[in-house]
C-alpha cells in the first residue's frame, strides 16, 4: 500500500494541471460563448447556441476521442493531456456559457432602461451596469460547473494521460484491491473539490459584500 | 354547565371529550377540557384566534395527540394507550369513522375529484373500481360537484375545492364530521355554496363539530355553542342564549369585538 | 491520411446494434436511478439513524467522485468479492447507483416540499404513514422534479458512453471496433456523436411532452 502513494500524489497533481487548465479555457469560451448567445446579430446568435447544443448534446467522452485520435485526419496533432484540456475545455465553456447568460439575463430590465436612459452606449451598459451584477449572480453556478468539471477530467483516462483515474485503474489492475485503489483516488477527488468549493464560497462572500 | 337540556340526559354522549389536556412545552394550550356530543347533534366552536379550537378539533382524530385526557367515540377510547404498531392500526380505523375538513381543503392535486373521493374506500375499503366509481358520483351529486368529477383541484374555485373535499370526507361513511373553519379561506361570495352543503348534512343529522366564525350560520344551524378562549371553554349554550344573551363579559367582549369587525 | 466518410455504410449494421444497447443500458440505468433514487430518498428522510448514516457515506463518496472512477470500482469489486456480472449489467448498476445518487437529492427536496396538509388529510382518510407517503406524498414529489430529474436522464445518455470503457458493447465501443479495423477515428466518432445527439433531441422532446401532461395535476 504504502508504495502506491507517491504515484496517487502525482497523479493528483495532473489532475489539478488539468482541472485549473480547462476551468481556465472553459470561463474564456463561456464569456464568448454568452456574448455571442446575446448578439444583436442573428448569425453570431444562432452560432453561439448552436455551440452550446452541439457539445452539450453530445458526450465529452466522444468530443475528446474526435479532437484526440480524429484531430490527425484532418492535421490536428495533440498529445494526450494537450486534447484533454482543449476537449474538456470545450466541453466545459459550453455549459459555463449557459450559465453566463443566465446570471446576464437574470437582471432586472429596469436596469439596462436606467442605465440608457442616462446616455450610456450598449457596450457601456453592459461593461458598467449589467456585468458587475450579473457576476456576482453567476459565481454560485459557476462553481457547480467547475465541481462537474473536476469530475469530468477523470475522462482523459481513456486516453492514457496519467491522472488520478487513470491510476486507479492501473492500481486496481495490478494489487486486485478494488475498494482501496477506489477509496485513495476517491478521497483525493473530493480533497481537491473541497478546496475548489472552498473557495468558489470566498468570492461569492467577497463578491456579495461589495 | 349542564344547562343543555334534561331531554338528553338518559342518552349515553356519542362524543365524549373528558379532561382534555394539551400543551406545547410550557405552553398550555388546552385546559381542561370537557365536551360530550349527542348523535345527530350540531355543536359550534368560536373563540378567538390562538384559543385552541383548531388543537381540540385536531386531537380528535388524533392529529395533534392530547397530553391528558381522554376521547371516547361511542364505546371505544379514540386515544388509547397501546404500542407503537397496534395504536396505529387502532387510530387508522379510528380516523376512518372521522371526517374532517380543513381550512385549506388539502385536496390531493395530483389527483382528478374521482381520485380523491375514490382513494381511501379503494385502499382502505377494498371497493372495486366500478364500486367506488359509483360511491364518488353519490357524493360529488350530493355537494353539486359532480359535472366535475374529471376535473382537477387546480381547476376548480375555493368553494367547489371545499365541496369536493367534503364529499371526500363522506366516502368514507363517518359517524362524526369535523370542520376547521371551513368557509374561512373563500371568498365572500363563495360561502354561501358551502354552507348550504353543510346545512344539507344538518337536515340529514350528521353529528358535527364545527369550529367557526360565521356567527350568523353557527345561529341558524347549530345546537349548542362553546366559546373557547385561552385554552378553557368559558361558556356554552343554546344558539339563541348565545349570541342574544350572553352571561360572561368574555363572551359577551369577544362577540362584540367580532360583529364591529365583521361586516360582510 | 483525409476524410472518406464512405467506409461507413458497411459497418452501419454494428454501429446501430451499438445505438440500441446505448438506449437500452440507459433506458435499464434509468430505472435504476429512479427507483433507487427513490429508495435513497425515503431512507435519507425516514429511517433511523444507524441505518442512515451508512447512506449519508456512500452517497458523499459517489458524489465526490467521477463517475468513470466509480465504474471501475463497480465492475473490478464485483469481480473481487467473487461476483462474477456480464459487463452490460455492472454498467447498468454503476450508471443507475451514480443516478440514483443525484435523483435521491431531488426527491428529497421534493418530498419535504409537499404540503404538511397533505399529509394530514391522507391521514385523516385512514391511511397509514407508508399508504399517506404512497399514494400522496411520492407521486407529489415526483411530479415537481420532472424537469430535474429528466436533465439528470439526458446526462445519463450521454454519460453512457463511460461504460465502453469497461467493455461494454454499446455505442461507443462498437465505433470503437469499426475504428480498429479501418483506422477511420474522425469519420466514425462524428457519426456516433451524431447519434448521440439525435437520441438526446428525443429526451428533450420526451421531456417537454412529460412536463406539459403533468401541468394540470398541480
Ligand atoms: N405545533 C405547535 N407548537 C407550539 N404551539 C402551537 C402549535 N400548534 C398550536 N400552537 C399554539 O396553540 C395555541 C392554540 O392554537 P390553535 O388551536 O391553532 O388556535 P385556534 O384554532 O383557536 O386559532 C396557539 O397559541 C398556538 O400558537
Ligand atoms: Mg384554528
Amino acid at each position: 500500500m504504502q508504495k502506491v502513494f507517491p504515484f496517487f500524489l502525482e497523479a493528483a497533481w495532473i489532475t489539478v494541471l488539468l482541472s485549473v487548465l480547462t476551468t481556465i479555457l472553459g470561463l474564456i469560451l463561456g464569456a464568448v460563448g454568452a456574448s455571442a448567445r446575446l448578439s444583436r446579430f442573428a448569425l453570431i446568435r444562432f452560432l453561439g447556441a448552436a455551440y452550446v447544443s452541439v457539445f452539450r448534446g453530445t458526450p465529452a467522452l466522444i468530443q475528446l476521442f474526435i479532437l484526440y485520435f480524429g484531430g490527425p485526419q484532418i492535421g490536428i496533432q495533440l498529445d494526450a493531456f494537450q486534447a484533454g484540456v482543449i476537449g474538456l475545455g470545450i466541453n466545459a465553456g459550453a455549459y459555463m456559457t449557459e450559465t453566463m447568460r443566465g446570471a446576464i439575463i437574470a437582471i432586472d430590465k429596469g436596469q439596462i432602461e436606467a442605465a440608457r436612459t442616462v446616455g450610456l452606449s450598449r457596450f457601456q451598459t453592459m461593461r458598467y451596469v449589467v456585468l458587475p451584477q450579473a457576476m456576482r449572480l453567476m459565481i454560485r453556478p459557476l462553481g457547480v460547473n467547475i465541481n462537474a468539471m473536476i469530475k469530468a477530467t477523470a475522462l482523459v483516462a481513456a486516453i492514457s494521460v496519467v491522472e488520478l483515474t487513470y491510476t486507479a485503474q492501473r492500481f486496481i489492475g495490478s494489487t486486485y484491491k478494488p475498494f482501496e485503489m477506489f477509496l485513495i483516488a476517491g478521497i483525493l477527488y473530493m480533497i481537491i473539490i473541497y478546496i475548489t468549493g472552498q473557495a468558489v464560497s470566498w468570492l461569492d462572500r467577497k463578491a456579495r459584500i461589495s | 354547565m349542564n344547562d343543555q337540556g334534561d331531554h338528553m340526559t338518559d342518552q349515553k354522549p356519542f362524543v365524549d371529550i373528558q379532561h382534555a389536556q394539551k400543551s406545547y412545552g410550557a405552553l398550555e394550550v388546552l385546559k381542561d377540557i370537557n365536551l360530550q356530543v349527542q348523535k345527530g347533534q350540531i355543536v359550534a366552536i368560536i373563540g378567538p384566534s390562538g384559543s385552541g379550537k383548531s388543537t381540540l378539533l385536531r386531537a380528535i382524530n388524533d392529529l395533534d395527540p392530547l397530553t391528558g385526557g381522554e376521547i371516547w367515540l361511542e364505546d371505544k377510547q379514540i386515544n388509547k394507550n397501546l404500542p407503537h404498531r397496534q395504536y396505529e392500526k387502532h387510530i387508522n380505523l379510528v380516523r376512518q369513522e372521522i371526517g374532517m375538513v380543513f381550512q385549506h381543503f388539502n385536496l390531493f392535486p395530483h389527483l382528478t375529484v374521482r381520485g380523491n373521493v375514490t382513494l381511501a374506500p379503494k385502499m382502505l375499503k377494498g371497493l372495486s373500481d366500478a364500486d367506488a366509481n359509483k360511491l364518488a358520483e353519490e357524493q360529488l351529486d350530493k355537494v353539486g360537484m359532480l359535472e366535475r368529477i374529471d376535473y382537477y383541484p387546480s381547476q376548480l374555485s375555493g368553494g367547489q375545492k371545499q365541496r369536493v373535499a367534503i364529499a371526500r370526507a363522506l366516502a368514507m361513511n363517518p359517524k362524526v364530521m369535523l370542520f376547521d373553519e371551513a368557509t374561512s379561506a373563500l371568498d365572500p361570495e363563495l360561502v354561501e355554496e358551502v354552507n348550504l352543503v353543510m346545512k344539507k348534512l344538518a337536515e340529514e343529522h350528521m353529528t358535527m363539530i364545527i369550529v367557526t366564525h360565521e356567527m350568523s350560520f353557527a345561529e341558524s344551524v347549530c345546537d349548542r355553542v362553546l366559546f373557547m378562549d385561552q385554552g378553557v371553554v368559558v361558556e356554552e349554550g343554546p344558539p339563541e342564549v348565545m349570541f342574544r344573551n350572553p352571561k360572561n363579559d368574555r363572551t359577551k367582549e369577544f362577540l362584540r369585538k367580532h360583529l364591529a369587525g365583521q361586516h360582510r | 491520411m483525409g476524410l472518406d466518410f464512405t467506409v461507413i455504410p458497411q459497418y452501419l449494421d454494428i454501429i446501430l446494434w451499438g445505438a440500441l444497447w446505448t438506449i437500452l443500458i440507459t433506458l435499464g440505468a434509468a430505472a435504476v436511478s429512479f427507483i433507487g433514487g427513490m429508495i435513497l430518498a425515503v431512507i435519507a428522510l425516514y429511517a433511523p439513524k444507524l441505518v442512515r448514516l451508512p447512506f449519508r457515506a456512500f452517497a458523499f463518496l459517489f458524489m465526490g467522485t467521477p463517475l468513470l472512477l466509480q465504474l471501475f470500482l463497480i465492475y473490478f469489486g464485483l469481480v473481487q468479492v467473487g461476483i462474477d456480472v456480464p459487463a452490460v449489467m455492472a454498467g447498468i448498476i454503476g450508471l443507475g447507483l451514480h443516478f440514483a445518487v443525484y435523483n435521491s437529492e431531488l426527491f428529497q427536496t421534493g418530498i419535504l416540499a409537499v404540503d404538511k396538509g397533505q399529509i394530514e388529510a391522507a391521514r385523516t382518510l385512514g391511511l397509514g404513514r407508508m399508504q399517506a407517503l404512497r399514494k400522496v406524498v411520492v407521486p407529489q414529489a415526483i411530479r415537481d422534479v420532472i424537469p430535474p430529474v429528466g436533465n439528470n436522464m439526458i446526462a445519463l445518455l450521454k454519460d453512457s458512453a463511460l461504460v465502453s470503457v469497461i467493455g461494454v458493447s454499446e455505442l461507443t465501443l462498437s465505433a470503437q471496433r469499426a475504428i480498429g479495423s479501418t483506422y477511420r477515428p474522425f469519420e466514425f466518432y462524428v457519426l456516433v456523436a451524431v447519434i448521440y445527439y439525435i437520441i438526446n433531441l428525443f429526451m428533450e422532446a420526451a421531456q417537454r411532452r412529460v412536463e406539459r401532461r403533468v401541468q394540470a395535476s398541480r
